[in-house]
């Protein structure tokens, strides 16, 4: 079983689904003794939630969405496959 | 199936990218008009370019891939952002040692987290990371992309693209604790008695 420096050192990877499932499996094993090692992976959980909230979250103009259809020059609302 | 269809069908499947290439866009260039334009541009390469996109392979990482070379090619250059070495590199865990009332709670802090750090300065302090941890950390935190999709859509090592998220990831939470203090959020007496 992993102890508190080895799962906090996997903190990122953990929450970027990037462990090999024996990493995980240890790492699990862990969180579920430990409320320290827990109350990190939430809190750190919340952050990213926050940032991508505040980041990730722009409403498409409308202008720009003119703007790409005429890039591809086609009338993209019509289904076109039923020639 | 005719190319008309094909490439009508690719063009809807593209389109359904938009608003991530946008939201990261804007993140890159931190302004409206050169986030569009940025936008456009990938989309016209894409276009032009469909005939080199193979079937099955990762669309949306490739448009990434398009959208991330325009920006460092065309845009980058009007950035005023620090360089690497401009930064204080703080310890892991930089927020979460500072904040032990937060931590300590059983309900769900997001919150309080939200009231510490608004999202306008969530962006700001984003949008001023140093272009080698910015662009790995919107590809990462924002697309969810993995590492290896990182790696290829930025062409560097993976080991590369895990140092700077690691790197860029302090940084931010560095940024955002020196926001808060200076909006008095936070005060260094209430953060070390926890």
């Amino acid at each position: 079983m992993a102890d508190c420096n080895e799962t906090l050192r996997e903190l990122d990877r953990f929450l970027d689904n990037e462990l090999a499932s024996e990493v995980l499996g240890d790492m699990m094993e862990h969180l579920e003794h430990c409320v320290d090692c827990q109350q990190a992976f939430d809190f750190h959980a919340e952050l990213r939630a926050v940032v991508k909230k505040a980041a990730g979250d722009e409403p498409l103009p409308d202008t720009l969405l003119g703007r790409i259809k005429e890039c591809f020059g086609t009338d993209l609302s019509v289904d076109s496959d039923e020639a | 199936m005719g190319i008309v269809s094909d490439s009508s069908q690719f063009a809807r499947d593209a389109m359904a990218h938009a608003q991530s290439l946008y939201s990261t866009a804007l993140r890159m260039t931190r302004n409206r008009a050169d986030a569009e334009d940025l936008v456009q541009e990938t989309y016209l390469k894409a276009h032009r370019s469909y005939a080199t996109f193979e079937e099955g392979t990762n669309l949306r990482a490739w448009l990434f891939r398009i959208l991330t070379n325009t920006f460092i090619n065309t845009y980058r250059a009007k950035q005023r952002r620090p360089q690497e070495s401009e930064l204080a590199d703080v310890e892991d865990l930089y927020l979460y040692r500072r904040l032990p009332q937060i931590v300590a709670q059983s309900a769900p802090a997001e919150d309080q987290l939200l009231d510490l750090f608004p999202a306008d300065e969530v962006r700001q302090a984003i949008e001023e990371l140093p272009e080698a941890f910015l662009l790995p950390l919107l590809l990462s935190e924002i697309d969810g992309f993995s590492y290896k999709e990182i790696a290829e859509i930025l062409d560097v090592p993976i080991g590369t693209v895990m140092s700077r998220l690691h790197r860029g990831r302090k940084a931010l939470q560095e940024a955002l604790y020196r926001y808060a203090m200076d909006r008095k959020l936070i005060t260094d007496e209430a953060t070390h008695d926890g």
